[in-house]
């Protein structure tokens, strides 16, 4: 007989957040042979927050993840989930956690309903129980037509979806989602990030990766941006933004010859050198404050130098990203070839 | 909720949450079921995973029936009893040979990530196809008696006799299956797996008494064969399905089947547990 108690189908989460992280990671370390794939990463994850760990491909996101969720040995520093080691607890760790994975993992030779039921036996549930399951999880990700066709007839979306659902089933603590949009189509992504805000409004905790810029910003309430296996910076999305500073203009000229005097005029009123565009129609500057933007444009009408367009940006995380490594954030690469990597 | 009021509000968090430490043996079984019943299901959308335990059978026993008869009996009729036995155990190496290249497929892919990522017996994934197999060592078995009832064989042990044989059949397939699977579990691709399974299926299968006298043998391979359990595995297929008898044959038989699996558990759930 089974002593676990599982939590109640869309539990609330009225109760105040307990001391105890969901996440706790000290000097987190892994060598794949003579690779330093993470070095020295140090985490913390209050519970019900959604936490992003952001990189591009190839930084040691998954293997923090899989470090996490018990799938890996951890070669330096310990971790904590809710308390138990990860190193010497990993059943009771395994209890408290839901993995869904870059890559679906669910059975191709099963149907979707037969997926969820085994999962759910697997994990204590009476065989009705488990089926009633799997038809509430079916219904709750739009999968009920497609319950009794075997996997191998569903596309990349179901599949997510599916493998989301399969994860659910015991409603775990904390959720671990490795690039849980990598490959989906726009609206499938958006249906992912309800999703996810979902779940956490229902009391979980997630611990996801992105190599989205984007979504990170989205979806998370802090961030850890992660570069060759090193943290470069954590905080909110706010913050890493305050932390290159400030928003800038960008200004379209109607004339090109005019770009150089409209150029001395703004580098004249903001504390920034401004940036020609590769076209040498238009230029860009950095604000120390927004209002320099009317600053500048007020100069620009009074010397009579015509603009067609004036935009102020805020920073990206892009900027972020660039600002923090000193190099690009790769292009998000096509799902096939995200696929094999 | 009439639970919040007894119990402090934290008992509904998840921290608070009666965390096993070890896996109870009642749900052990119960997950190693579960994952029997998805082998079977596998087994059931892909027949052609029976090809090994219905047509090779068949094509054993007619080819060996046939060609050998004549040579090491004198006729078909009196090789039978003596070939029907040797078929069911070199059927049975052959179709457990199997489990090995499943397991490697299987940890190769996505669900195998999730097995090692819930809190099941560790040992469920290894053990739970095993069981499935069960059902593939009786079909080998039950189809080369058939195919030899067919060609005029006469079990005197009657149906007890030959039920008996069934099983011995299935307990062999299951101990010598770990063998395989401790080879699944340490290669590294799908074909490192097949070729060391077939240099270790090939002698097990055939230096044995299966198909021919071990008098007839040189006197080291004679050595060789008497050690082997799958001849002592024959001889008391021999006895239990020509003659009804449970000799000391069966008992050398079931200890060489316990030997096999007691060496080769604990190195099929070492490597395995190396690579989860």
């Amino acid at each position: 007989m089974t002593t676990q108690s599982l939590p109640q189908f869309g539990r609330s989460n009225g109760s105040s957040p307990s001391a105890i992280p969901a996440v706790e990671a000290r000097s987190l370390t892994k060598r794949f042979g003579t690779n330093l794939a993470v070095d020295n990463i140090d985490l913390t994850v209050m519970e019900g927050e959604i936490f992003g760990v952001l990189g591009p491909n190839g930084a040691g996101k998954t293997t923090v993840l899989n470090m996490l969720a018990t799938l890996l040995p951890i070669d330096g520093g310990e971790a904590r989930i809710f308390g138990y080691d990860v190193r010497s607890q990993g059943h009771a760790v395994r209890q408290l956690i839901g993995v869904t994975g870059q890559f679906a993992s669910v059975d191709e030779n099963l149907t979707g309903r037969e997926n969820l039921w085994m999962f759910g036996r697997l994990q204590g549930l009476s065989s009705k129980r488990a089926h009633s399951i799997a038809d509430d999880l079916l219904a709750q990700f739009d999968l009920t037509e497609a319950a009794h066709r075997p996997i191998s007839q569903f596309s990349g979306g179901m599949r997510r979806r599916l493998d989301l659902a399969a994860s659910l089933i015991t409603r775990p603590a904390l959720i671990f989602l490795d690039e849980p949009t990598t490959g989906l189509d726009p609206r499938n992504r958006n249906q992912m990030w309800d999703t996810i805000r979902d779940l956490v409004a229902q009391g979980s905790t997630i611990l996801l990766t992105t190599q989205y810029l984007d979504e990170a910003d989205a979806l998370a309430g802090r961030v850890a941006v992660i570069d060759r296996g090193r943290k470069v910076a954590e905080g909110t999305p706010g913050q890493l933004k305050t932390q290159i500073g400030t928003s800038s203009l960008r200004v379209q000229m109607s004339e090109a010859a005019n770009t150089g005097a409209a150029v001395a005029l703004a580098a004249d009123l903001t504390s920034d050198t401004p940036v020609v565009s590769p076209t040498g129609s238009g230029f860009s500057v950095k604000l120390s404050d927004a209002n320099q933007a009317a600053d500048v444009l007020i100069a620009l009408r009074n010397h009579g130098l015509d603009i067609t367009n004036a935009t102020v940006e805020q920073p990206s995380l892009d900027d972020v990203f660039f600002t923090l490594t000193g190099h690009e954030s790769e292009t998000p690469i096509p799902e096939t070839e995200a696929n094999k990597s | 909720m009439t639970a919040a009021i007894t119990v402090p509000t934290t008992s509904s968090r998840p921290t608070a949450r009666t965390v096993q430490t070890s896996v109870p043996v009642r749900d052990a079984l119960r997950q190693i079921t579960t994952l029997a019943w998805r082998a079977l299901v596998k087994m059931r959308r892909n027949p052609e995973q029976l090809v090994d335990v219905t047509f090779m059978p068949v094509l054993f026993t007619v080819m060996f029936g046939l060609m050998f008869g004549g040579a090491i009996s004198g006729s078909t009729a009196h090789y039978l009893p003596i070939l029907i036995p040797g078929i069911i155990a070199m059927t049975t190496v052959t179709s457990c040979l199997a489990a090995g290249v499943q397991i490697r497929e299987d940890m190769d892919k996505g669900v195998f990530d999730r097995f090692r990522s819930l809190p099941i017996a560790r040992i469920a994934p290894l053990a739970g196809p095993m069981m499935a197999d069960l059902a593939r060592y009786a079909i080998a078995s039950s189809v080369t008696i058939t195919v030899g009832v067919i060609m005029g064989y006469r079990p005197g042990g009657g149906v007890l006799g030959v039920a008996a044989g069934i099983v011995l059949a299935v307990i062999l397939g299951w101990s010598l299956a770990w063998i395989f699977l401790w080879i699944g579990t340490s290669a590294r691709s799908v074909g490192a797996v097949q070729g060391m399974s077939m240099m270790v299926m090939f002698p097990l299968a055939f230096l044995s008494n299966a198909f021919v006298p071990v008098d007839t043998l040189p006197g080291w391979l004679q050595a060789v064969t008497r050690v082997n359990p799958v001849s002592h595995v024959v001889s008391a297929l021999r006895d239990l399905m020509n003659d009804g008898a449970v000799t000391a044959q069966v008992g050398w038989a079931l200890l060489g089947c316990a030997a096999v699996a007691a060496i080769f558990i604990p190195l099929a759930v070492r490597s395995y547990s190396r690579q989860v």
